[in-house]
């Protein structure tokens, strides 16, 4: 690499939670990329046939399995509620500082709301068959 | 001055090699995943059972495999995307970032194709 003058890194700024949302953007991505292989495996039991499904249902109902769902819900919700505000921000609406501040708490307000009625309701089915 | 290439101009590539294309297809495979995403929460969470006749029913009824394989494929595309510029902002050296840039590619492929592939041959297996 050649030697150039580097901008200031992240480490240089005051930390604001504002950057932690961000790195959890990223973060909740890169578990919804595994959800997304879960996703696929669950939808290759199924098109394997009922004999490979069954022998692979009580791996998908353990609970090691169900503490994943609970996690890629978390995930997905999150990704889902900050990834609307990023579309915002893209069409250039809410760059204030004080509007990507408030729009970061009610990303973080409404996540947490939605997740808990999901895992509500993930409990109440326990995914049983 | 410009510190462009006539041949760059020409192209309309940037410093970045190519144009907003990444970026743009981020966020409007962003967009068509919001319903998408959606409609699989409210659908997994309502499902009564996980018997595989519960879950292939739901897999082949009406239109199902149609949203499931827009689903897989869309998400397959924004993810491969989302890690893609992770990788390229944390895995450092030429080596370790093309092999790990090379090994999404392959994995995201894979998924897209055995997605799609999973949900035909449920749809043309029949509900038992």
């Amino acid at each position: 690499m050649p030697e150039r003058p580097l901008s200031p890194h992240v480490w240089h700024y005051r930390w604001a939670y504002t950057m932690t949302l961000s790195i959890l953007h990223r973060l909740t991505g890169l578990a919804l990329t595994l959800a997304l292989v879960g996703l696929v495996l669950w939808l290759a039991a199924i098109g394997l046939g009922p004999a490979r499904y069954v022998a692979w249902l009580p791996w998908l109902t353990a609970w090691p399995a169900m503490v994943l769902y609970g996690l890629a819900i978390v995930a997905l919700v999150y990704h889902f509620c900050n990834g609307l505000r990023h579309l915002a921000w893209d069409v250039g609406r809410g760059y204030e500082r004080r509007t990507a501040r408030t729009s970061g708490w009610v990303v973080v307000s409404v996540a947490i709301v939605a997740a808990l009625v999901c895992l509500y309701f993930l409990a109440r089915h326990g995914a049983g068959p | 001055m410009t510190m462009r290439t006539p041949l760059g101009r020409v192209l309309y590539h940037g410093s970045a090699h190519d144009g907003v294309g990444h970026w743009m297809v981020e966020r409007v495979t962003g967009l068509a995943l919001a319903p998408l995403s959606l409609w699989l929460l409210v659908s997994l969470l309502s499902l009564p059972h996980v018997d595989y006749i519960s879950a292939s029913a739901w897999v082949a009824s009406g239109w199902n495999p149609v949203w499931l394989s827009l689903l897989v494929l869309l998400s397959a595309w924004h993810s491969w995307l989302g890690v893609q510029v992770v990788v390229e902002d944390y895995v450092h050296g030429f080596g370790a970032k093309t092999g790990t840039l090379l090994l999404s590619t392959f994995v995201h492929v894979l998924l897209a194709l055995s997605g799609v592939y999973a949900v035909l041959r449920t749809v043309f297996r029949g509900v038992p």
